[in-house]
C-alpha cells in the first residue's frame, strides 16, 4: 500500500484525479450505499444539494470502482428475508428484477450418503442406520429426510429469491441513469492511499504491464485518486480491504478465521420439472456432513444449486467442483434436477467469522461497508440483505456529515455511522450469531447443536470456541483418513498425484468410493467446459497476474497443495519445480487460494498475495 | 473552417458471443432466449472502428468523434460505462432493438436520418465509420446504405488501416482474399470506411476519459427516442446458431505442431 498518499504522485508521472467521495467494489453494500447516497444529492428543484468541494459549482462527485467487467458479475446463492432492500425500494415489485420471486416454500433436508463414500463419523452412521430403518416414521425418501421444522432465526419464509448478478445489474441501472453517482467496471483498485494515519484515496491499477507488472507496451501507471472519504465495500478477499486490515489491524480479539467456499450453477431445469419459482431447499449432510447446500428456483425455470465447503472441512484435498457435482447427483436433487443444462456457474470465497472478523468500521477519511466488514449472518447464512442494510447505514451518516458540514473523520464517522450500525437490527443479529458456529470443529453434530444453542437462547448461550483459528488448525491428510486408507497407500496417492501433475483430491475420491461422474456434456461437464459453458473468464490485457506465490521455496516443499486442490476455475496448477503456476485466464476471482496456503497452518504468514486484477467470470445470471 | 474530422461512428451492442446463445422465436421476430439477461459488449467490429476514430481524431486537431448506437437503452447504458473510459466521443442514442434481425434498410434509414440531424456537422468533412459486416448479421449492407441515405460516394469496406497523408487524403487497406489488402487513395472527407479488424490495441481504461464523457453520455441516454420500425415482409423462416462441438481435453507440454496435429484430426472426423 501506499503510505505516502497523493503527495508522491508527481515524481513518477502518475496521474491524479480529485473526487469527492471514492468507492470500492460495487456489491450490494456499495448499491445501498450509492442508492440512498444519489437520493439526496438533489434539491426538490434539481439544483446540487451539497456543492462539491473538488469541482465547484458542481453536485457531490461520487465515483465507483470496480474490478469485473460488468456490474452483473457477482455470484452468490441468495435467498434473503430482504428487509433492508425493502426498506430502500418499499414498492418494490420482484418482477421489476430479472430472475427475482418471493419465496414460496422453504425445506430444510438433511441428506444422507447413498453411496457411503462420505467422512462420517460412528455417531452420524448410527443416526443414518436409524433413519433407513424407520424410514416411514421419519419421511426418509429419496435418500433423505424433510425436517418438519425451520428454526425462525434460519427461516427465510417472508424473503426473495435472487440473482445476486441481475440485482446488482438492476440497482446499478438505476444508479447509473440518474447521473448522480458514477460506476466504472473494469477498473481495479490496487491500494488504499494512507496518510498521516488516515486514508486520502485509492490507487488504480497499473495497466499495460506484463504479468509480472513489469511495464509492457502502453504502460499507464495506475492513477491516484484523491477524495475526502474513501467507501471500502471491496468483499472478503479485495486489495484495499485486505491492506486496510494489515495497515490498522483488527480490534483486540476480533480475528478472521473462518471461511467458506460457495460455489454455484445455475440450472435451466427441463419442461416437466414441477419444481415451483420460489421454492427454497437448504440442505445439509452431503456430499460430506460439513458441507451445506442449496437449490433456489427462479423464473423461467431457472434455479441456483449450490453448496459451501468450508474451512473446517479440515481435509487438505478439499474441492468444490466435483463435490457439487455429486451434490447434484444426490437422489433427492437429481430427480428435480435431471434432464437440465448449466446455464451459469460461479464461485466466492465467503468470510464466515461474521462479526469476530469485523475490522474497524471507520477512520479518518474511510468506512468499511459490506461482507469485508463483518457483516455476514453467520447463524442465517445470510449476507446480501446485511450488506446492503450496511451501505444504507454509511449514506445516511454521510447524509448527516454533509448537513452538518462536518468532515469525514474517524470520530464523526464512528458516531454517524458506526452509532447507527450498532443500533440496527444487524449489529443485533450478528451478536446473536458470532459464537453459533463455535461447534463446526468438533464435528458435524456440535456444530449443529452450536447453532440450535446460539439461536433459541438468543446468543447467550454457545459451544466454546477452539483456541486457534479452526482455518489454521492443521489437519494431515492421516488424520484425516484414518481408518479408511493406510498412510503408506496416501503417500502412494501423492507420489502419483505429483508425478501425473493432477490435484490429489480426484485420486482420493475414487478410493473412497466416490463414483466418476457420468458427463452429460449439458449440466454435468468437466470443469474446463463449465468455465466455458457457464459463463466465460475475462482476463483483459495489459494487467499483471493478480495471485503470486510470494517465496517460491515455500510452495516447492508443500504438500498437497490446497491451493491447487481448492482452485474454482483450475487457474492454479502444479508447476514446474513444485511451484503452483497461475493462469489468470481461468481465474474467476474466488480467492479461495488467499485462505487455503498452507503455510498458514504451519503458523507462516501466506505465501499467497492476493492483488487486485481485472476481469473475472463474465455471466450475469450468478 | 476547421481542417478536423468530423467521425461518425455506428456502433451498437450485441449480446457476450462468448455465452451460450439460444435462438427463439419472440412475437416480435426471431430473437434470443432471455436476452436481456445476457452480458452485451459493443459490437467487435463497432469497436475497433471506434477506437481507430479516436485515433485519428487524437492526431487531426480539431476533430470530433461521434457513436451513434441503435439498441435498448438499458444495454447501451451498462456497455457505456466500459467503453467511455476508453475513449472520448459524443453519443447519439437510439432506444430499439439492436438483435440483427431488423431489416437492414429499416435499420440504415434510423441511423442515416439521425446523423443527418446532428447539430452543427459539416458533412464536408465527414468520415462515417462502422463495422463492415454489423447490424446485418454478418451481410455487410447496414453501413453502405446509410452511406446511400447520406450521399457519400467514396465507401471502403473491409478496411484494416487508414493513412492521413500530408496533403490530406487517406490511404485506405481494404483487406481482400489472400491475407492481402488492395491499397486505395480518397482525397478526403466525405467517405465511408467500414472497419474490419482494424490494427490497433484495445484502448486502456482512462478513468478522466470517463468522467469527461460521462457529463454528456447519461443526457444522451435520457434523450433517447424510441426508433419506430417498421419491418415490411421481411420473414425469418428459420434462425439457428453456428454449430458447436465442444470437446474438451487438458495437456502440457505438446508441441505446437503436435497441437495442430491433434486438431486436424479432430476437424477431419466431423
Amino acid at each position: 500500500m501506499n503510505s505516502a498518499g497523493c503527495e508522491s504522485s508527481a515524481a513518477i508521472e502518475r496521474q491524479q484525479m480529485a473526487v469527492d467521495i471514492a468507492c470500492v467494489g460495487f456489491g450490494p453494500a456499495m448499491g445501498g450505499f450509492l442508492t440512498t447516497l444519489s437520493r439526496s444529492l438533489l434539491n426538490p428543484d434539481g439544483t446540487p444539494r451539497f456543492e462539491s468541494p473538488t469541482m465547484p459549482g458542481a453536485p457531490l462527485q461520487v465515483v465507483c470502482y470496480e474490478r469485473a467487467d460488468g456490474l452483473g458479475f457477482g455470484v452468490s446463492g441468495v435467498v434473503t428475508r430482504a428487509r433492508g432492500i425493502r426498506a430502500s425500494f418499499p414498492d418494490l415489485n420482484p418482477t421489476q428484477i430479472p430472475m427475482a420471486v418471493p419465496v414460496k416454500s422453504e425445506k430444510l433436508v438433511y441428506l444422507l450418503d447413498p453411496g457411503k463414500a462420505s467422512r462420517r463419523s460412528l455417531t452420524l452412521r448410527a443416526a443414518d442406520r436409524f433413519l433407513r430403518i424407520f424410514g416411514k416414521f421419519v419421511r426418509f425418501r429419496n435418500e433423505a429426510v424433510e425436517l418438519p421444522y425451520i428454526p425462525n432465526f434460519l427461516q427465510k419464509h417472508d424473503g426473495l429469491v435472487l440473482s445476486l448478478g441481475q440485482f446488482n445489474q438492476w440497482v446499478g441501472e438505476q444508479l447509473t441513469s440518474s447521473g448522480l453517482v458514477q460506476i466504472w467496471p473494469g477498473m481495479p483498485t490496487s491500494e488504499p492511499l494512507i496518510e498521516n494515519n488516515g486514508v486520502s484515496g485509492v490507487r488504480l491499477a497499473d495497466q499495460g504491464t506484463d504479468l509480472k507488472g513489469l511495464p509492457a507496451e502502453g504502460f499507464m501507471f495506475g492513477m491516484d485518486v484523491c477524495a475526502a472519504l474513501t467507501v471500502v465495500g471491496d468483499g472478503p478477499v479485495g486489495a484495499v480491504g485486505r491492506q486496510l486490515d494489515a495497515h490498522f489491524g483488527l480490534p483486540k480479539g476480533h480475528g478472521i478465521r473462518e471461511w467458506a467456499l460457495g460455489m454455484k450453477m445455475v440450472i435451466e431445469l427441463r419442461e416437466d420439472c414441477s419444481l415451483e419459482p420460489g421454492t427454497v431447499i437448504h440442505t445439509f449432510g452431503f456430499p460430506e456432513p460439513e458441507i451445506f447446500g442449496f437449490l433456489y428456483v427462479h423464473p423461467n425455470r431457472l434455479a441456483s444449486v449450490g453448496i459451501f465447503v468450508p474451512s473446517w472441512f479440515r481435509s487438505p484435498v478439499r474441492t468444490a467442483y466435483r463435490t457439487l457435482q455429486h451434490f447434484i447427483l444426490h437422489p433427492y436433487l437429481w430427480r428435480h434436477l435431471k434432464g437440465g443444462a448449466l446455464k451459469s456457474w460461479g464461485a466466492k470465497s465467503l468470510q464466515e467469522s461474521g462479526r469476530h472478523g469485523e475490522p474497524f468500521l471507520a477512520g479518518n477519511g474511510f468506512a468499511r461497508i459490506g461482507e469485508g466488514s463483518g457483516s455476514t449472518n453467520v447463524l442465517a447464512g445470510s449476507g446480501v440483505d446485511e450488506a446492503w442494510t450496511t451501505g444504507v447505514h454509511l449514506a445516511e451518516g454521510v447524509i448527516q456529515l454533509l448537513e452538518e458540514k462536518r468532515p469525514f473523520t474517524r470520530e464523526n464517522l464512528e458516531e454517524v455511522y458506526v452509532g447507527r450500525r450498532r443500533a440496527s437490527w444487524v449489529d443485533q443479529e450478528s451478536r446473536v450469531a458470532c459464537d453459533s458456529r463455535n461447534g463446526f470443529p468438533y464435528g458435524m453434530i456440535s456444530g449443529l447443536l452450536g447453532m440450535a444453542l446460539a439461536g433459541f437462547s438468543r446468543g447467550k448461550l454457545a459451544i466454546p470456541a477452539r483456541s486457534k483459528s479452526v482455518s489454521k488448525v492443521g489437519s494431515s491428510l492421516e488424520e484425516i483418513y484414518a481408518g479408511r486408507i493406510s498412510t503408506a497407500e496416501l503417500k502412494r496417492m501423492e507420489a502419483e498425484a505429483i508425478a501425473l501433475n493432477l490435484p490429489l483430491h480426484d485420486l482420493i475420491m475414487k478410493r473412497c468410493g466416490w463414483p466418476e461422474i457420468p458427463l452429460d456434456g449439458k449440466l454435468l461437464v468437466s470443469q474446463q467446459d463449465a468455465l466455458l459453458m457457464g459463463g466465460s473468464v475475462q482476463a483483459p490485457p495489459g494487467y499483471a497476474n493478480h495471485v503470486v506465490f510470494v517465496r517460491p521455496e515455500v510452495c516447492r516443499n508443500c504438500e498437497p497443495k490446497l491451493c491447487v486442490e481448492m482452485c474454482s476455475g483450475q487457474a492454479i496448477t502444479r508447476g514446474e519445480d513444485g511451484v503452483p503456476s497461475f493462469d489468470r485466464e481461468k481465474c474467476v476471482f474466488c480467492g479461495a487460494c488467499l485462505w487455503n496456503c498452507q503455510a498458514e497452518t504451519r503458523g507462516e504468514p501466506s505465501n499467497v498475495d492476493f492483488r487486485a486484477g481485472a476481469g473475472g467470470l463474465h455471466s450475469a445470471l450468478n | 473552417m476547421s481542417t478536423g474530422y468530423q467521425i461518425v461512428v455506428c456502433g451498437s451492442i450485441v449480446p457476450d458471443p462468448l455465452q451460450t446463445l439460444e435462438p427463439i422465436e419472440t412475437p416480435a421476430g426471431p430473437g434470443l432466449k432471455n436476452e436481456m439477461l445476457l452480458p452485451a459488449v459493443l459490437d467487435p467490429w463497432a469497436g475497433h472502428a471506434l477506437y481507430e476514430a479516436a485515433n485519428i481524431a487524437s492526431r487531426v486537431p480539431g476533430s470530433k468523434v461521434w457513436l451513434v448506437s441503435l439498441g435498448a437503452k438499458a444495454k447501451l447504458q451498462q456497455v457505456m460505462m466500459t467503453i467511455a473510459q476508453k475513449v472520448s466521443f459524443e453519443l447519439l442514442a437510439i432506444d430499439g432493438p439492436a438483435s440483427g434481425f431488423v431489416d437492414a434498410h429499416v435499420v440504415a434509414a434510423i441511423l442515416a436520418e439521425a446523423i443527418g440531424v446532428i447539430p452543427d456537422l459539416d458533412r464536408s468533412r465527414l468520415l462515417l465509420f462502422g463495422g463492415w459486416e454489423s447490424a446485418s448479421r454478418g451481410a455487410g449492407v447496414t453501413l453502405q446504405l446509410i452511406g446511400e441515405h447520406l450521399g457519400i460516394l467514396d465507401q471502403f469496406q473491409g478496411v484494416d488501416q487508414v493513412n492521413v497523408q500530408a496533403d490530406g487524403s487517406l490511404e485506405i487497406l481494404e483487406r481482400i482474399e489472400g491475407g492481402r489488402h488492395q491499397v486505395s487513395t480518397c482525397l478526403g472527407p466525405p467517405a465511408l470506411l467500414g472497419w474490419a479488424t482494424g490494427s490497433l490495441p484495445e484502448p486502456r481504461n482512462n478513468p478522466q476519459i470517463g468522467m469527461v464523457n460521462m457529463r454528456t453520455i447519461m443526457p444522451a441516454l435520457q434523450r433517447a427516442k424510441a426508433a419506430v420500425l417498421v419491418q415490411d415482409g421481411l420473414r425469418y423462416r428459420s434462425v439457428s446458431p453456428p454449430k458447436q462441438q465442444r470437446q474438451t481435453r487438458i495437456v502440457k507440454d505438446l508441441s505446437a505442431e503436435e497441437v495442430a496435429r491433434e486438431i486436424v484430426e479432430w476437424i477431419a472426423q466431423k
